[in-house]
C-alpha cells in the first residue's frame, strides 16, 4: 500500500528541492479545492514501500493566520499522512523549530529533516543530531538536499517509520496551570466526539485559543461523516427491506 | 539596563531585548511566529526616511514593521557588555 508523506516547513528551507530529489521527474502539480495555493504531489519507491509525497505550502506557523497555513494544517489533521517530514533550515533553527513543535503537537509520526547542513557548516554552525532527537522525541536526520548529503539515512528512516519500527515520543509543551486545567476539562469531551481520530490535546488548545477556522472545519467534518453514515444506513435498510 | 520602551524609539544598530507584546489576535500570532517573543533579542537595522516603517533583524532575518505594530512592542536596550556575557 502506498504511504503518504507530507513535507512541511518554513518557506525557503529547501522543501521543494528535497521534493524534487525524492520524486525525480514524476512530479506534477495540482490545486487544493477552493484554494489558490498550489500543492505538488509526486511518488517514489524504495525496496520496501512506495510513497506519495505532498509538498505543503511553506509556512512559519500552523495557526490559521493565512490560507497557506490552513491548507498545511488541514492536510496534517484531516488527511493524516503516514509520515510528516518537517524540513528545517540548519542555519536558523530557532525560528524553524517553532513550526516543528507545532507539528509535534499534532502528530507523532514525524521526522525532522535538518536541511542546508552544508551551508550551516560553512557558517560554523554544528547541529547535534543526537541531542536534538532526544529532546524532540522523534528521529532527526541531517541532510543537504542540494548536495545529496544524508539522503540515504533519510530514506532509511522513512522506511523504518513506515514499517512502524520507530517508536516516537514527541515533545509536548507544558502550559501554565490555567491552560492545563482547561485542556484537562476539554479533552474528554473531544475524545467523546472524535475518539482517537484527532489529536485531542491539540484540538483543546486550538479551541482555547478561539480558532474559529478550525471549529468550522471540525463542524464540517462531523456533518460530512454523519451524512455518510446515514446514507449508508439508508442503503443497508433498503437492502434488508427488499430481502 | 534602562527602562522598557516601544521598540520604534530605539536607534539603528541598537540591540533590543523584547519585554512585552501588546498586540492581539492574528498580528500577535504572526509576530510571535517570526520571532518577536519576550526574551528574544532583535536588532534595529534601519529606519526609513520618514521613520516608518522600521526594519528589525530577528532570528537572522530582516522584518519591517509599521509604527502601528512596533509601538505596541516594548523592549530594553542591551549594551555591548550584556551582549558579550550572554
Amino acid at each position: 500500500m502506498t504511504k503518504n508523506i507530507a513535507l512541511a516547513g518554513n518557506p525557503n528551507t529547501g522543501k521543494s528541492t528535497l521534493f524534487n530529489f525524492l520524486t525525480g521527474l514524476k512530479q506534477h502539480t495540482g490545486n487544493w479545492p477552493g484554494k489558490t495555493v498550489v500543492r505538488a504531489e509526486g511518488q517514489f519507491e524504495t525496496d520496501r514501500h512506495s510513497y506519495k509525497v505532498i509538498d505543503l505550502p511553506g509556512t512559519y506557523s500552523l495557526y490559521s493566520n493565512s490560507a497557506d497555513e490552513e491548507v498545511a494544517r488541514d492536510y496534517i489533521i484531516f488527511e493524516k499522512p503516514d509520515i510528516t517530514l518537517v524540513v528545517v533550515d540548519a542555519t536558523s533553527l530557532e525560528r524553524n523549530l517553532n513550526l516543528a513543535l507545532q507539528v509535534l503537537e499534532m502528530t507523532s509520526n514525524v521526522i525532522i529533516c535538518v536541511n542546508l547542513i552544508d551551508e550551516a557548516r560553512r557558517k560554523g554552525i554544528t547541529v547535534d543530531q543526537k541531542k536534538l532527537s532526544e529532546q524532540l522525541g522523534v528521529p532527526v536526520v541531517l541532510i543537504s538536499a542540494r548536495e545529496k548529503v544524508g539522503v540515504i539515512e533519510l530514506l532509511k528512516t522513512i522506511d523504518q517509520m513506515a514499517d512502524g519500527t520507530i517508536e516516537t515520543c514527541p515533545y509536548q509543551i507544558a502550559y501554565d496551570n490555567t491552560v492545563e486545567t482547561e485542556i484537562e476539562a476539554l479533552e474528554p469531551k473531544i475524545k467523546q466526539l472524535f475518539g482517537d481520530h484527532f489529536p485531542s490535546r491539540w484540538i483543546a488548545l486550538r479551541l482555547i485559543d478561539g480558532d474559529q477556522h478550525l471549529l468550522d472545519a471540525l463542524k464540517a467534518y462531523i456533518q460530512r461523516s454523519s451524512q455518510i453514515k446515514s446514507d449508508l444506513e439508508l442503503k443497508q435498510g433498503g437492502v434488508s427491506h427488499g430481502a | 539596563m534602562e527602562k522598557a520602551k516601544p521598540i520604534n524609539q530605539f536607534q539603528a544598530g541598537d540591540h533590543i531585548e523584547i519585554t512585552s507584546i501588546q498586540l492581539t489576535g492574528v498580528m500577535r500570532r504572526r509576530l510571535l511566529d517570526l520571532g518577536f517573543v519576550p526574551g528574544a533579542v532583535v536588532e534595529l537595522n534601519q529606519k526609513s526616511p520618514l521613520g516608518d516603517p522600521i526594519a528589525y533583524k530577528v532570528c537572522g532575518t530582516q522584518v519591517a514593521l509599521r509604527q502601528e505594530e512596533s509601538v505596541l512592542i516594548t523592549g530594553k536596550k542591551r549594551s555591548a557588555e550584556e551582549r558579550r556575557s550572554s
